[in-house]
């Protein structure tokens, strides 16, 4: 199972970050900041992949936001280092053509995304198209709900309501 | 789509915010900023109006967001559990968020939030069902698994839940298993579960292989049925066409993520045994192996690494079914040509699955092939982390045929190495040499090429066991001699050179004291000569040698005698030096020759044992030593239970015991640090806790003048803490009064005399020293005065106090002392606490092995074990450890534990009315500079107590 995913910049400021499992707020500040400043350290063409405490970290830079997770010894680093991939398709193909600031001012529509792609650091679902129809969807309600909103407000200022 | 822009609308004040923080020219604007908007949401919070809905939301949000930029965050939480009652989804998506980020699964709240899923994920509506189960599996607490233990299965299988709700609901259900795996194994579920395998919607199986993989590994006898369902799918999706999946496919190849995650659950069983099940398995990995050498259907690297990733996880199926010759060489083959792919990656896989196949019988001599190749990556790999696995591997496929040369070539590269993997390439060098050492000469050579290459990576287990192999076998010995002889005498050689060269001429150097170019003289002042730049640990052991060299040369006698009575060594400040010294020049001038040679005899081979570097390297590395123990002997594993070892007395490896047998008593100085943890140092300093109880040790802050009160009370801690370890010494001191303490405990009692020193040249007047206890204490420890306090001190005197008492029953805490005392007019008020502490009623009791293996069972319930685990405060240190537990009062027992480094302990609480057994089990583990403490006790209290109370001082 995946331990961990984190987002970060070239300048080293995490964008987003999933646990997923249970470590104290102390412990993660401290992976997160040797982590980061490990993986900044590696000269581009290295091997994306490093034996790292217990972890096997995967890595791999896009643009400027590096994609990090932390695997399990018995895990797949290949196939983890595709599970980044798909995961930035996802993202690429919602936010139409993504960019580190999409991440920053929609961080958690970021997570909706991730938590339907993957739950307990499994995949849940490998299809992109499916993936992005439950996104789609939950923003459907989202839509529906503002308009009900807006209704609302005007209603509102016309002292109606 | 929803374009960005609208769905940008929906929180505009946080994107607001967001921008504002993005504009922060410098983190104290930033700092300042985020402030400000704290101080606002929490106004809101509390304002009278209530919040709407849409408000709440936004600012939970951003109390997200100023959580994420790392700050830390502490209120909000009701008001995020509030929105999860809204009837609006994206206020309880917001919610959900929220606490999935920033609610641990102890929070108070959790009832409340657990009610709020348990309506959810009964509701009608898809989504929200979702949500719920989001959730769970991202907190995932133990009272989340009682609560929906029996819900989510429910989920799992209906035949109305939809197929996203059955995804989440199967990893929603790993993630509470894997919080609670005894609690539930769901037999009765079982075959529902596996036949999920079969479903028509791919992510449902793709969910369901994750569960079954885990609740397989749990219980295999339950879901044994799976293999066969797995191998049909597996079958089905490597045989398809690219377009058959759709959407599954990924980059042309169908189904990577579903494949490997069947090929992972198969690894859990033994090869299926029905012929046509086995066959089509042969078959699916056949046809894997096949796929790649097709050419390949995109150049993009996602189509070869997803391709690849199914291959690498067959070839693991391969070597886990490992009776398959055919597909074990094809699979080396396959990674045989990885080893030289121009993609970092494939090579850096392939070396680490070598490695596996290295250890299986019928693919070790396909792995021998590629042996140049392997050499080569360690010259010529620009990456660190590959340049690791090629070592790795060279290790392990090494052999009586090869072993010189591949250590010739490790040895070669150790010069250039990275200062981080150096430590471990020593290690696996000096146990190849040994292993495979057809010629001890050899041996000897390679250790001493070793230390020369990288003395300061070689470790005392490495130095330590070229001794006991020369020792134990005659044949190297005058080799031995001959060459540390020669080695020494380069102008600058590392200090274990001259470890290992004044223990080996002190016992063998008579082997050539022959040859006039190193007579017993020449040998002498070669040694002397490196003396003075030793460490006080290296010149305890040259002290040794020179009286062994008495022994064997009486001839020079004199001339030893003069330098082991010189002043330089009879008077030095180190006492072991000292001691030495004056012993040696004793033992040597009143003994007779024949009492001298007695005493002084050859040592005696060691008990052949497991070796030390073995087992060093083995918890460095569990999973690198594994192939050469396959190759070895089906020896059998050992997980750090003590539990497992009762019935395998064999496996008890050297223990530190080999110090004292090599003459060193002092511990030395430099215990070898990886250099692996460098950035953990580096940052590791600011989590570090800091010695000082945070229990208050002075109740009322002292009026003396320039004291500072918060330094003085640390100082006080600092010295009432190292009172668990001793029975003597200062109390408190600040700078009127100093206090002294001196304890004698024998079994339930015990006398306390105080020591109060006036440091002024005035009386102190109106003295009085009361002790006193707390309600705590009441009836559980009796004290009394042997006679009144004094009532003043003169200046510059001291004055005893002694109290004597009595342990009735167990106690926790200790009883206090108050010192009233006047000093220029001004009264003055002390209070401290005493070092009476449980464990001073403590013995230790000595037992052997098997009998400490027995009460540790007989204690084995929940109450009477407490366990900690907890970073190291002080460097790992066997030695000191072992100096604390006694100090303690526990008995640390030797040869018990079959790793080393762990220490094991016992002792006994006398207390008048009963006595409380202890036994205790401290294990280090130096990578992550962590301790594990298991303190069991037939009163459980007593196992918390002594277990907080030794915690912080490891």
């Amino acid at each position: 199972m995946m331990r961990f995913m984190l987002l970060f910049s070239r300048q080293g400021k995490v964008r987003l970050q999933k646990w997923f499992n249970a470590i104290g707020d102390k412990e993660r500040k401290k992976i997160t900041r040797e982590l980061v400043s490990l993986v900044l350290s590696r000269r581009p063409k290295m091997c994306n992949f490093l034996d790292w405490k217990d972890y096997k970290v995967v890595y791999k830079r896009y643009a400027s936001l590096f994609f990090c997770c932390a695997i399990e010894e018995s895990d797949n680093e290949l196939l983890a280092l595709e599970v980044i991939h798909r995961f930035v398709e996802i993202l690429d193909k919602y936010f139409g053509s993504v960019c580190e600031l999409d991440i920053i001012f929609n961080f958690e529509k970021a997570y909706f995304i991730l938590d339907e792609f993957l739950l307990a650091g499994e995949i849940q679902e490998s299809s992109k198209n499916k993936v992005l129809r439950a996104v789609e969807n939950s923003d459907a309600l989202q839509e529906e709900n503002q308009e009900a909103e807006a209704t609302r407000s005007i209603l509102e200022e016309f002292g109606l309501s | 789509m929803p374009t960005v822009s609208s769905r940008g609308d929906a929180m505009r004040g946080l994107a607001v915010f967001i921008s504002d923080i993005r504009n922060c020219k410098s983190k104290e604007a930033e700092s300042k900023r985020i402030n400000k908007e704290l101080a606002n949401i929490r106004s809101k919070f509390k304002g009278d109006k209530t919040l709407d809905g849409y408000s709440k939301k936004k600012y939970v949000c951003k109390l997200l967001f100023i959580f994420l930029l790392g700050h830390d965050i502490d209120f909000g939480h009701m008001e995020a559990v509030n929105l999860l009652s809204s009837n609006k989804y994206t206020e309880k998506q917001i919610g959900y968020l929220f606490i999935s980020v920033l609610v641990s699964s102890n929070s108070d709240l959790m009832k409340l939030i657990i009610q709020n899923i348990k309506n959810d994920i009964s509701s009608p509506k898809p989504v929200h069902v979702n949500l719920a189960l989001h959730c769970i599996a991202n907190i995932g607490s133990a009272e989340m698994s009682e609560a929906f233990g029996q819900e989510v299965p429910k989920l799992l299988v209906s035949a109305h839940a939809s197929e996203s709700v059955k995804q989440s609901a199967a990893l929603c259900l790993l993630r509470l298993i894997r919080t609670l795996p005894d609690a539930m194994t769901y037999a009765e579920w079982a075959s529902r579960v596996i036949h999920l395998l079969n479903d028509q919607h791919m992510g449902v199986v793709t969910s369901a292989a994750s569960l079954i993989h885990t609740l397989s590994q749990l219980s295999p006898g339950d879901y044994k049925g799976c293999v066969s369902l797995a191998v049909s799918r597996l079958s089905r999706i490597v045989t398809s066409t690219y377009t058959d999946l759709q959407d599954y496919t990924y980059y042309f190849v169908p189904a990577p993520w579903l494949s490997v995650k069947l090929l992972r659950l198969l690894q859990c069983y033994p090869v299926p045994e029905e012929p046509a099940v086995r066959g089509r398995l042969v078959e699916c990995l056949e046809t894997i192996l096949n796929k790649c050498q097709e050419p390949p259907k995109s150049k993009k690297v996602q189509h070869s690494n997803s391709k690849n990733a199914v291959l690498f996880e067959a070839i693991n199926l391969i070597i886990h079914i490992d009776s398959e010759p055919n597909l074990l060489v094809r699979a080396c083959n396959q990674l045989g040509q990885f080893l030289q792919h121009r993609e970092t990656n494939l090579r850096y896989l392939a070396l680490e699955s070598m490695c596996l196949l290295a250890g299986s019988e019928f693919s070790a001599d396909a792995v021998k092939k590629h042996r140049e190749t392997v050499i080569n990556a360690l010259k010529t790999e620009r990456d660190v982390s590959v340049r690791q696995r090629a070592v790795d591997l060279l290790y392990a496929m090494c052999d009586k045929t090869n072993s010189e040369e591949i250590v010739a070539e490790m040895l070669a590269y150790l010069k250039k190495a990275d200062y981080a993997i150096r430590e471990e390439m020593v290690l696996k060098v000096a146990i190849l040499s040994e292993k495979y050492a057809s010629d001890y000469t050899w041996y000897v050579d390679t250790i001493l090429q070793l230390i020369r290459v990288a003395g300061d990576y070689v470790s005392e287990e490495v130095w330590h066991r070229v001794i006991q192999i020369v020792i134990n076998r005659d044949d190297a010995q005058g080799y031995a001699a001959k060459t540390v002889f020669e080695n020494l005498q380069a102008p600058a050689c590392h200090e274990n050179m001259v470890k290992v060269g004044g223990y080996i001429l002190g016992e063998f150097g008579n082997l050539i004291a022959g040859d006039e170019r190193s007579s017993p003289l020449v040998q002498f002042n070669l040694l002397h000569s490196k003396f003075h730049l030793c460490t006080p640990s290296t010149r305890a052991l040259l002290l040794s040698t020179y009286i062994k060299f008495i022994n064997l040369f009486p001839e020079i006698k004199q001339t030893i005698q003069n330098v082991l009575q010189n002043d330089n060594q009879l008077r030095n400040a180190d006492v072991e030096l000292q001691q030495r010294a004056l012993e040696y020049s004793q033992l040597s001038s009143i003994t007779s020759q024949d009492v001298l040679a007695t005493v002084l005899e050859e040592m005696p081979p060691f008990p052949e044992r497991e070796s030390s570097i073995l087992a060093k390297l083995k918890k460095k590395k569990p999973a690198s030593v594994q192939a050469i123990e396959k190759e070895e002997e089906k020896m059998k594993k050992s997980p750090p239970s003590i539990e497992n070892h009762v019935n395998v007395p064999k496996e008890v490896p050297a223990n530190t015991n080999s110090v004292d047998l090599l003459g060193l008593s002092t511990p030395p100085a430099t215990p070898q640090q990886s250099t692996n943890s460098l950035l953990v140092d580096v940052f590791g300093s600011v989590d570090q806790p800091v010695a000082p109880k945070p229990e208050s040790n002075i109740s009322k802050s002292e009026t003396a003048g320039s004291v500072d009160p918060e330094a003085a009370q640390n100082k006080s801690n600092l010295l009432f803490s190292r009172f668990l370890f001793k029975n003597s010494g200062v109390l408190f001191e600040n700078n009127l009064i100093q206090v002294g303490v001196k304890c004698e405990f024998k079994e339930h009692t015990g006398r306390v005399g105080l020591f109060f020193g006036n440091k002024t040249g005035n009386q102190l007047q109106n003295f009085s020293a009361s002790v006193s206890m707390g309600a705590d204490l009441q009836g559980k420890v009796n004290i009394a005065p042997q006679k009144e306090a004094p009532t003043q001190i003169d200046g510059g005197a001291q004055v005893q106090h002694f109290v004597n008492l009595e342990c009735i029953t167990f106690f926790s805490g200790s009883p206090n002392l108050q010192l009233r005392y006047q000093h220029a007019s001004t009264p003055q008020q002390v209070t401290l606490k005493l070092p009476v502490i449980i464990n001073k009623f403590m013995e230790g009791t000595n037992m052997p092995a098997a009998d400490f293996f027995n009460r540790w069972k007989q204690l084995g319930q929940p109450v009477q074990e407490t366990q900690k685990i907890f970073q190291a405060n002080h460097p790992i240190d066997t030695e000191a450890a072992k100096t604390k537990l006694t100090g303690f009062g526990m008995s640390v027992l030797i040869n018990v534990d079959p790793n080393p480094d762990n220490l094991v302990g016992s002792g006994i609480v006398k207390t008048k009315t009963s006595q409380i057994g202890c036994l205790l089990r401290l294990e280090p583990n130096k990578e992550a500079k962590m301790y594990r403490l298991t303190v069991r006790s037939s009163v459980g209290e007593v196992a918390a107590l002594l277990c907080t109370m030794l915690e912080e001082h490891f």
